[in-house]
């Protein structure tokens, strides 16, 4: 999977978790918690639709990586690189 | 009752049935005899019958607050929200920390247990993906909780957990609460998310008590002898309680003065009710309410459509209020079917306006009135013009032998 359908992926899965919000504008750079409403069961959220999508298994200690659109993607790469969008 | 702090009123009312989301277009299609059951699908039952709401739970949640909790939650907090609006309460003055939440519910959790059961089945039963949302959904307070999340309640709150008379056994602990001076205003009432477990309708099934019927208007039968069984519904009905001196002060408009109350218990057996003790229920209650059963001009009964709890209720009626033709019997499930935690509510609330119009709304598809349950004050299919309504005994029983009455007055400035 791409950088480009990573960070699909991760749109989407923010579009559901965050339903009220206009995430047309979300800047990759900038952590989530500071453009949207976004608490820790929702950043769960993110970490459980990746698990059941992709088996993708993120420990705790990793969590950090997920602060942004841009550390995301970057972070996932390697993780999903042989998966399907 | 002399102390006018104990006296507690009902000031607003906020509710979806299957057949209105309101008081007034539920009222209006009580009296029009219309029902809310309709066709219903669920996993693994297929096609069956259900009471099924309609209201709008984005008119006072966020899309997100409505993924996060329950249907439950959504129910109660637009039960709530439109009971506060309808109190006239100026809600920003309120104290939220005098004010408290006591909402009944025959169940709660099944339904987001078993969503997320059918959701690991598709992993192989891999509980790694067990949602982290499960606990706070399926605490037992959860629909009374997300309540103050959302009027900003700092009180107390919780849930009553009486099988179906748990209605009943949240406006009792509300009036409790109040009458304690635990709070100043009680937010009180039943909710049920029942339709979306699949095991509810499995076990009525299994029971052989799940109604079924070509004309899902006509499936819900109490007292008929064409009856077959209960048709599941969900629903919510809360109100305002204030003691009567607090409501008077700000000018509200009273719906009625909660003045008799009992709850007890069969200890018979698990399913299968109790006439005796139900019996002794009402007489609790009126003897609490200070009068005797020729005072009561409504009596909305809890009927469930199982020949057992028609026969069984009507012998207790019966033996409390004998033939008395002034009574008026009605039964709400014959609308809405049993809307569980909420069914004592609502059946209490879709008679309150007869306080003002003086009419007792109907029991609805009873063609052929079971002999056994012989009960002449029972009005059928139409509704009946009374010449008074000044008490309504509301009647609300559940598995385990629980029993419950609530009886309410009308309020004439005295």
């Amino acid at each position: 999977m791409s950088a480009d359908q990573i960070r699909q992926v991760i749109m989407k899965i923010l579009c559901r978790i965050a339903p009220d919000n206009d995430l047309t504008a979300l800047k990759d750079e900038v952590p989530f918690r500071e453009q949207m409403e976004l608490d820790s069961m929702d950043f769960l959220d993110i970490v459980m639709e990746l698990r059941k999508a992709y088996r993708v298994q993120i420990p705790e200690e990793d969590y950090g990586f997920l602060s942004t659109m841009a550390s995301t993607v970057q972070y996932l790469i390697p993780k999903l690189q042989t998966a399907t969008a | 009752m002399s102390d006018p702090n104990q006296r507690i009123v009902i000031t607003g009312i906020g509710l979806t049935a299957p057949n209105g989301n309101s008081l007034a277009e539920y009222r209006a299609n009580l009296l029009a005899g219309k029902s809310g059951v309709s066709k219903y699908e669920i996993r693994y039952i297929g096609e069956t019958l259900a009471g099924v709401c309609n209201f709008d739970p984005l008119k006072y949640q966020k899309r997100k607050d409505v993924r996060r909790g329950t249907r439950a939650g959504s129910i109660a907090i637009y039960c709530a929200n439109e009971a506060v609006q309808h109190s006239g309460l100026n809600w920003a003055e309120v104290r939220k920390d005098r004010a408290g939440v006591f909402i009944g519910i025959t169940e709660h959790g099944n339904v987001e247990t078993e969503n997320e059961i059918f959701e690991i089945s598709k992993f192989n039963y891999d509980t790694s993906v067990w949602t982290h949302h499960h606990n706070p959904r399926t605490v037992a307070n959860s629909p009374a909780g997300e309540v103050t999340l959302s009027l900003g309640i700092t009180g107390p709150h919780l849930c009553i957990g009486a099988a179906c008379a748990a209605g009943n056994a949240g406006f009792i602990q509300g009036l409790q609460m109040l009458r304690l001076g635990e709070v100043d205003l009680a937010i009180a009432g039943g909710v049920s998310e029942s339709i979306h477990t699949f095991g509810i309708f499995a076990g009525f099934k299994s029971q052989g008590a799940l109604a079924t019927n070509s004309e899902p208007t006509r499936a819900s039968r109490p007292f008929d002898l064409d009856r077959n069984g209960i048709v599941v519904a969900e629903g919510g009905g809360l109100v305002t309680l204030e003691r009567l001196p607090d409501a008077l002060k700000r000018g509200a408009k009273i719906y009625g003065e909660i003045v008799g109350h009992a709850m007890n218990s069969d200890a018979t057996d698990f399913v299968l009710p109790d006439p005796t003790r139900q019996a002794e229920c009402m007489s609790l209650a009126l003897s609490r309410a200070g009068i005797g059963p020729e005072a009561i001009d409504i009596l909305s009964s809890h009927a469930t459509a199982t020949e057992q709890g028609d026969i069984e209720e009507s012998l207790a009626i019966h033996k409390v209020f004998g033939d008395r033709a002034s009574l008026a019997i009605n039964n709400t499930k014959s609308f809405i079917g049993h809307a569980m935690g909420a069914a004592g509510a609502l059946e209490l609330l879709g008679n309150l306006p007869a306080f003002d119009d003086l009419m007792a709304h109907a029991t609805i598809n009873l063609d052929r009135p079971d002999p056994r349950c012989a009960l002449p004050q029972i009005v059928a299919n139409t509704p009946r013009k009374m010449d008074r309504v000044e008490y309504i005994l509301n009647n609300s029983f559940g598995m385990l032998g629980i029993n419950s009455a609530t009886i309410v007055k009308r309020y004439s400035g005295e």
